[in-house]
């Protein structure tokens, strides 16, 4: 991603700021400009807890060989990688990376709670994304 | 509306065609369609193009005008339609749209996709772009990854198995074999399956759709054109198109699709039929996981119960109901944008008895194509 496309989400991206509906009080992240349950559009950031449980995960271990059956890396992530969709304790859910664990101490249910991090780096002299991963607690 | 019928079909053979571009294999199996339509390309009024990324597989974009160009189409109306992984469902189903409203009589509906010409890694991440940028592929969600959280819930509520994910790898095999258009021709074992390299945890290789080049093509007729020209016309008797959460994580249930719930009860409602009247079923195994969802969703069988259905060959050729007798996405091939109209012409083969070594006995098809982890559904309901 481009440093703008980056730079317009720090709020969400550094803090888990969603949104909150000011008619209906449905919290949203990630965030919304419209209210999914009450149509509302006066949304207002809310500052969301890091603490949640692990509905789903997997564990990236390939991504697809090319054609010819070489394996290639995502540029940046070392392989294998966690992710999981996580219910944070204030309702909403989202995707985000598992760290600091071994694949094989996740479990469905697990408690976690966000750390932050980097996500991405764009190649040795591109840009480096940084955000919200989770920890198991 | 007007009745519309499948007049023609034309599909190129799918694979890894290093010697195929885009135009040449688009411009294949339009001009097969028309002849099996027994009509000339000048008689078409209107073309609707699926496809999901000229743009990042071959850096093409403008893909209706240029295959309408080449194909021959001199200003007719041309239309790309992208919906990720049911851009050919909904090319189907707009050209649908175009002839029943009495705008058009004679319109191609087609679906293409030239994945090969950039490497894995690229395919990867062009396929993740049907996923949110910035709040799932951003973390590293691959599509495997996404469809891996599905099963990973799946045998997490409902106790189903790797062996029954690989079962649906296995049986979609066995059918290709019978599908001289298919990718992989050979059969596979659950062994096979289970001992394939690791994708994304409980996902194996071979519960993965293959990167495919192909393309597919098939003609729609208002109903008086179509009983001139043709002797057995393909009724399309339901229509269903909805979306869902673009996000996994937004869903209520993450192992149900709801865009295939609502989009199948649309085409039954307007068939006026239930899933007891479907004889065969394409459905869209662009992971194994998928299959099952798909087999719960459409109504064949209860939420959870797809994987015992599976195990006990309710979806195998002379079952209660043949799931993927083309061979599926799995071993037929994943050419993105033709996926959805490849699973129309294999209706349209077992309805007009022509399916040979796979051949059903059926009155009733159905075709179920999905963007993304669901995102998008389109669901056809196709007769005699």
């Amino acid at each position: 991603m481009t440093v703008p496309r980056i730079w317009r989400k720090i709020p969400q991206y550094y803090n888990l700021i969603g949104k909150k509906c000011q008619k209906c009080n449905s919290l949203y992240f990630p965030p919304r400009d419209v209210c999914t349950h009450c149509g509302e559009i006066n949304l207002q950031n809310y500052k969301l807890e890091g603490n949640g449980e692990i509905i789903t995960f997997t564990v990236i271990r390939t991504p697809m060989p090319d054609p010819e059956g070489e394996i290639i890396d995502i540029p940046g992530r070392q392989i294998p990688y966690i992710i999981a969709i996580i219910k944070l304790d204030q309702g909403p859910c989202l995707t985000s990376e598992i760290v600091d664990c071994s694949p094989g101490e996740v479990k469905i249910g697990k408690k976690v709670k966000s750390v932050f991090r980097k996500i991405v780096e764009k190649g040795p002299r591109g840009v480096i994304q940084y955000g919200c991963k989770f920890k198991l607690i | 509306m007007r009745k519309v019928a499948i007049i023609g079909i034309g599909m190129t053979k799918f694979g890894n065609l290093w010697d195929r571009d885009l135009v040449s294999l688009s411009v294949e199996a339009g001009m097969k369609a028309c002849h099996d339509a027994n009509i000339s390309q000048e008689e078409v009024e209107a073309l609707y193009g699926g496809t999901m990324s000229g743009g990042l597989f071959v850096n093409q974009e403008h893909v209706a005008a240029l295959l309408g160009d080449f194909s021959g189409l001199k200003n007719i109306p041309c239309t790309r339609v992208e919906a990720a992984c049911a851009s050919g469902g909904l090319a189907l189903r707009q050209a649908y749209i175009d002839v029943a409203s009495g705008m058009h009589d004679i319109v191609v509906a087609g679906g293409v996709e030239k994945m090969t010409d950039i490497g894995g890694a690229a395919v990867t991440k062009t396929l993740a772009t049907a996923a949110s940028q910035e709040w799932e592929a951003v973390y590293g969600a691959t599509f495997p990854g996404l469809y891996a959280m599905v099963a990973k819930l799946h045998m997490h509520k409902y106790g189903t198995t790797e062996k029954q994910l690989a079962m649906c790898a296995v049986k979609n095999h066995k059918n290709a074999v019978y599908n001289p258009f298919a990718q992989f021709r050979r059969e596979i074992s659950v062994q096979d399956v289970l001992n394939s390299q690791k994708v994304a945890d409980p996902l194996n290789l071979l519960d993965c759709s293959p990167i495919t080049d192909g393309a597919a093509s098939v003609i729609l007729a208002s109903e008086k054109k179509a009983k001139k020209l043709c002797k057995k016309p393909i009724w399309i008797l339901g229509s269903g198109h909805a979306i869902d959460t673009i996000s996994l994580h937004d869903r209520e249930d993450i192992t149900t699709l709801k865009a295939t719930v609502e989009a199948a009860k649309q085409a039954y409602k307007q068939a006026k039929l239930s899933p007891k009247d479907i004889d065969c079923v394409e459905v869209h195994d662009c992971f194994t996981i998928a299959e099952l969802c798909a087999v719960e969703d459409l109504g064949f069988c209860k939420k959870g119960e797809s994987g015992k259905f599976i195990e006990s060959g309710h979806t195998q050729i002379g079952g209660s109901i043949p799931v993927n007798t083309s061979g599926g996405l799995k071993a037929k091939g994943h050419p993105i944008g033709a996926s959805g109209i490849a699973q129309v012409i294999e209706a349209v083969l077992q309805l007009r008895g022509e399916a040979k070594g796979r051949q059903v006995d059926a009155k009733i098809a159905m075709t179920h194509n999905v963007g993304g982890t669901g995102g998008t559904a389109v669901v056809h309901i196709l007769g005699r």
